[in-house]
């Protein structure tokens, strides 16, 4: 079994961003394996671990595959600390301000290139927040879509999930080649340890740019986005609200406050 | 004029509110038509309920298909109606599934999608707040009918009601949207209290509450408030993961949001920030969810709640 994990680099969850030009600024932040993609890089693990393993003597592969600036290799090298056994990186100057669709075209035609068995991604890029490029990858591969997943189940060539959202729970099921994407209650992603570490320096990194894939500049970037920024604006940061310390009477104070903003 | 779609949004067999909210800035852009994708039999007792807002048309699509195959099913049918008519925008309510949804019908007609929007305009500029609510973005799209999610509760929608022109339609879903097949299907329980993502007001619990949710759904209906959860709470087990708030739950903007123990992780936060009002209790005076507070009590739950509800309940009398 090939699995690919596509994984993204964010900026720090905790960082103050900004916007330069209608796009978000990645230059002056910390850059980080985007916590929700760590989840995917788990579950992969734990899908080939009750199936043989992978690495050596195993007899299944994940294969981690990230588009973003050179710096991308950071995020990707902790995936395969974790026990990824290698990594595609698409990096191209023309890939700067790419949308989700054109995310999704370059990620399908990696996963094209290769002979892959399932995709897992996180749900979302704590970044962006769209939760739509999964869903985006399935369509243009026309796979099974498997997202949102709660828990994952693979068998003999098929894949079965919970489907968690806010609309419920439903049971799905595919046979291979599947798109999944993970929810964050699935697991607890491990820490990579030294040795996955030390180990994860040897692992091979292939880079890839637009032309190796066959794409075109002109559809991918801001240049091929099909949605324009108009303007970006920073808020107004929130005025200081009133905080009182509970002397007996907080319950009054907070119902007081409730009338005086006519919520009562 | 141009044409708008929007997907009429429905739970369980009642239309949602939603749907008047999208056919509300439908309307600001063009002469609206409402899609209502339904269980064969099923589609006459949804259309009728689509009325809120000017809406020209309401165009009926059954399939069994579209409970089956989940989002693949629905986006194979809206992909094609928009292929075939090219409105200037298809408008659908955030969710999982409508972000989904949008996003294969982006792939498949070749059109630029915006989601999370908590407004367009009539000239089809989408706003959205994001990074958290430390920006707001103006964009639009600039490649094939704008497909455009809009989060519940950010538009007021309009209540004119019309009696649109009903349409059966009958499209075929193509074997390639049949790939994944839904089982079984458990919709979340109804509790009688509102639809979190619609609620006016919403009273949420975290850690703090130990697991005794009682004095947050005393206060909540109340405030005739839906009740929320952190992840905390929910992954404890102590309340359904349905009406958990945050990045893996649902994104809410209620008018006034109530955190009640919940110290206010990130994940939270990005689930509820642009609430209009924020009020918190919490014993951990240094607990991060002050910083949104508009309104914070620094006490204990236990106390400060019931104490609050007397209090309402004294104001009603």
């Amino acid at each position: 079994m090939n699995i690919a994990v596509c994984v993204k680099q964010v900026p720090d969850s905790w960082a103050e961003k900004k916007m330069n030009g209608g796009v978000l600024d990645r230059q002056g932040v910390d850059a980080v394996l985007n916590d929700l993609d760590e989840y995917a890089v788990e579950e992969a693990l734990r899908i080939v671990e009750a199936h043989g393993g992978n690495g050596e003597g195993g007899a299944n592969t994940i294969t981690v595959i990230s588009m973003g600036p050179e710096r991308t290799a950071d995020a990707v090298r902790k995936a395969l600390s974790m026990g990824a056994d290698a990594a595609i990186i698409v990096t191209d100057a023309a890939l700067a301000g790419s949308d989700a669709l054109a995310t999704s075209k370059v990620l399908a035609k990696v996963i094209e290139g290769g002979k892959f068995d399932l995709v897992i991604c996180g749900t979302e890029s704590t970044d962006a927040r769209m939760s739509v490029v999964p869903a985006m990858i399935a369509q243009r591969l026309a796979w099974a879509q498997l997202t949102f997943a709660g828990s994952v189940v693979v068998d003999a060539g098929a894949v079965t999930i919970t489907r968690v959202t806010e609309a419920g729970v439903d049971t799905m099921k595919a046979q291979f080649p599947a798109v999944i994407s993970v929810v964050e209650k699935i697991n607890e992603p491990r820490y990579p340890s030294f040795k996955g570490i030390m180990a994860a320096k040897k692992k091979p990194v292939e880079i890839k740019d637009l032309a190796s894939l066959g794409i075109d500049a002109s559809q991918v970037g801001t240049a091929g986005a099909w949605s324009t920024v108009v303007d970006a604006t920073p808020r107004p940061p929130k005025a200081a609200g009133i905080k009182i310390v509970d002397d007996g009477n907080g319950g009054k104070a907070l119902v007081d406050f409730l009338v005086v903003k006519k919520f009562l | 004029m141009s044409e708008v779609f929007v997907l009429a949004q429905f739970v369980g067999d009642k239309v949602a509110k939603t749907t008047g909210e999208l056919a509300t800035c439908g309307a600001r852009i063009g002469d609206v038509t409402a899609i209502v994708l339904a269980a064969p039999g099923k589609g006459a007792a949804l259309a009728s309920q689509v009325t809120s807002g000017r809406i020209a048309k309401v165009v009926v699509i059954e399939s069994a298909d579209f409970d089956k195959f989940g989002v693949s099913a629905s986006a194979a049918v809206l992909a094609h109606i928009v292929g075939e008519h090219k409105p200037a925008a298809l408008l659908i309510t955030s969710s999982a599934f409508g972000k989904e949804l949008a996003g294969c019908i982006a792939v498949l007609t070749d059109s630029g999608l915006i989601t999370d929007a908590v407004d367009v305009s009539s000239e089809l500029v989408a706003t959205q707040i994001v990074f958290g609510g430390s920006s707001t973005v103006h964009s639009r799209v600039s490649h094939g009918s704008a497909i455009i999610t809009l989060r519940p509760n950010s538009v007021t929608p309009d209540l004119e009601k019309s009696s649109p022109e009903i349409l059966n339609v009958s499209v075929a879903v193509g074997e390639s949207a049949k790939h994944a097949e839904v089982i079984s299907s458990q919709p979340p329980v109804a509790e009688g209290r509102p639809e979190l993502t619609e609620a006016q007001i919403i009273v949420s619990g975290g850690r703090g509450t130990n697991g005794d949710f009682g004095p947050v759904e005393t206060f909540a209906d109340l405030l005739g408030a839906a009740v929320g959860a952190s992840r905390a709470a929910t992954d404890a087990g102590w309340y359904p993961h349905s009406h958990q708030v945050g990045q893996t739950g649902k994104t809410v903007s209620p008018q006034l949001y109530v955190a009640c123990g919940i110290s206010g992780a990130i994940q939270h936060r990005a689930g509820m920030q642009t609430s209009k009002t924020i009020v918190v209790i919490n014993k951990d005076p240094e607990a991060p969810i002050f910083e949104l507070a508009d309104f914070g009590v620094v006490g204990d739950l236990f106390s400060v709640l019931p104490q609050a509800s007397e209090g309402v309940k004294a104001h009603k009398s």
